[in-house]
Order: C-alpha cells, then sequence, then structure tokens
C-alpha cells in the first residue's frame, strides 16, 4: 500500500479548510428571525414573536399535543405526546428559515421574519 | 489463417472493458444495499464504484473510465433508477473523471489525493444538477457536509484501489497482459 505523500496531504487540508469556511459562512448568513408560526395539518394556526418568552400548548391532529417554549429569543419544543420524541430532538431554533417538525401530530413550527421569508405571497 | 495481433488485443481489451463494466454495476448496487447514515443525511453513499473508475482511469486511460461509468449509470439507472438518478449519477462520475485526470496528470498526487479530489468533485457535480432542476431550494446547505463525506469516503475508495492495482490484476505492469493497454488511450 503506498503512502500519501505532501501535496495529498496539503490537498485534504485545503479541501476540508473550504467545508469548515463554508459551514461558518452559511451559518453566519441566517437572518436572526423574529417570529415563529405553528401550523397543524398545514394550516397556519398562530404566530408568536420571538421577544417575548412564553409556554404554548399546542392541540395537534388526532388528540395529540405538543408544548413549545418561547425563550431568549428561541424556540423549542419541550413536550410532545407523540412516541419517538423526534420534535423534541431537533433542539432550540432562531434563524429565519427553520423549522421543527413533528409528524404524528402533524404540527410544523416555522421561523420567520419581519420582511416575510423566501415568498412574497404564497396563494392556496 | 492467424488472426492478426491488433484484432486479438481488441478483444482482449473488450473483455477487460466488459470485466470492469460488470464489477462497476455490481459494485453500484451492493452499495445500494449498504445504508451509510453517520453523517446524518440519507443518500450519501460510499462510492465504491469510483473504485472501478480509478482503476480503469489508472491503467487504461480516461476515455476507458469514462465509457465505463457512462456504462454502469445507464445500466444502474435501467434497473434500480429513473431518469433523474441516470442525471445525477453521469453527472458526478463526468465530473470526478475530469477532476481526477487532470489532478493524476499533474503528477503532485497519488491515488489518494487523485481519489479525495474524485469523491468530493463527484458529491459538487450531484449538488449542481440538484441545484438546477430543483431550484429554489437551499440545497446548499448540504455542501460542507457533502464535501467532507466526499472527501473521507474519497480516501478510502483511494486506499482499497491502490490495494486492487497494486496486485497487478488490471495492471498494465501486470503478469500476462503487459501488451493490453499500451498506446492510444
Amino acid at each position: 500500500m503506498r503512502k500519501l505523500n505532501r501535496n495529498d496531504i496539503l490537498l485534504i487540508t485545503v479541501i476540508t479548510a473550504a467545508a469548515l469556511l463554508i459551514a461558518v459562512l452559511l451559518l453566519m448568513s441566517g437572518r436572526k428571525g423574529t417570529c415563529a408560526e405553528i401550523y397543524v395539518d398545514g394550516i397556519l394556526k398562530a404566530e408568536y414573536i420571538l421577544t417575548d418568552d412564553r409556554e404554548v400548548e399546542i392541540k395537534g391532529y388526532n388528540g395529540g399535543s405538543n408544548i413549545l417554549i418561547i425563550k431568549d429569543g428561541a424556540a423549542y419544543m419541550r413536550e410532545a405526546s407523540c412516541p419517538d420524541k423526534l420534535c423534541i430532538h431537533q433542539g432550540k431554533i432562531s434563524r429565519s428559515g427553520q423549522a421543527i417538525v413533528c409528524l404524528p401530530n402533524r404540527v410544523v413550527i416555522k421561523i420567520n421574519d419581519s420582511e416575510g421569508g423566501d415568498y412574497d405571497a404564497i396563494t392556496r | 489463417m492467424m488472426r492478426s495481433r491488433a484484432d486479438k488485443n481488441a478483444s482482449v481489451k473488450v473483455a477487460y472493458i466488459a470485466v470492469l463494466t460488470a464489477l462497476s454495476a455490481v459494485t453500484g448496487y451492493v452499495e445500494l444495499l449498504i445504508p451509510v447514515n453517520i453523517f446524518g443525511i440519507p443518500g450519501v453513499k460510499l462510492g465504491l464504484a469510483n473504485i472501478v473508475s480509478l482503476i480503469a482511469l489508472y491503467t487504461m486511460g480516461p476515455v476507458y473510465a469514462f465509457g465505463i461509468m457512462t456504462a454502469r449509470v445507464i445500466l444502474l439507472g435501467l434497473m434500480f433508477g429513473n431518469v433523474y438518478s441516470v442525471l445525477f449519477s453521469f453527472a458526478g462520475g463526468t465530473l470526478s473523471i475530469i477532476v481526477m485526470l487532470i489532478l493524476k496528470n499533474s503528477g503532485g498526487f497519488t491515488i489518494y489525493g487523485v481519489s479525495a479530489a474524485g469523491g468530493v468533485s463527484h458529491n459538487m457535480g450531484q449538488l449542481i444538477i440538484a441545484f438546477i432542476t430543483l431550484g429554489g431550494l437551499k440545497l446548499y446547505y448540504y455542501a460542507p457536509v457533502l464535501i467532507i463525506a466526499g472527501e473521507i469516503c474519497g480516501l478510502f475508495v483511494g486506499a482499497l484501489s491502490s490495494v486492487i492495482i497494486d496486485r497487478g490484476i488490471f495492471n498494465k505492469e501486470g503478469k500476462g497482459n503487459d501488451r493490453i493497454f499500451k498506446g492510444d488511450c
């Protein structure tokens, strides 16, 4: 088996550094969100300003429920009636475009900013 | 009447291309069966089929590597995929062979560096096609993960290919087939 030479190691370092740089730039570029939108079964149920701390109980599809916490400009799920608790593990969201999804209860929490996010308008 | 040497060489060449194409298709199929979820996103593959591209590139030449890759993409696409998967694989495969050829011919890199760059460019080729066909989605967020994944898998593939090439099975320095792949490509 052959060994890596100096150019290989240089190339690998450069590629890794480039990937990390892109990751950092992408993370920095996300705009801070202002608003958490709560969707149940695709329908917008409520909107809350992220700057006001609060606790919200969300009545999900088919009798399920989730408890959403808004604190220090970020939103996260504290409790969920579903068995897998994936939405809780999705952690805190605060940047525009981020989302927490709870599939069993058909609940989606989306962070938006005041400029209206990615779309000018949505027709249904 | 004896067949000319050129004819014999041509048929041996065809046989080698067929063997490599079959190997490439099989490795491509086998890696569909291995779920790789270490990077947390679905669809990341080891890129084992790239072993064959590397072997072809190092022992036969770029034209053969490209032809074998194209055949694999079409075969796997017809059997397990659809138009989009063919398009994605072809874009990734083509870009990776071009990048690997440039690095190999530059002479400064071993098979590890060539393969790592091939893995990264394969993923970038797919990302570019995804960006064009599924425009509007924020797919560039996947770029860092895909770059690192391609790099690690590429190094792994490079190590495997290096072992296989050194065994001389497909090598132009290998026993008995030293005159097969000389010349044109």
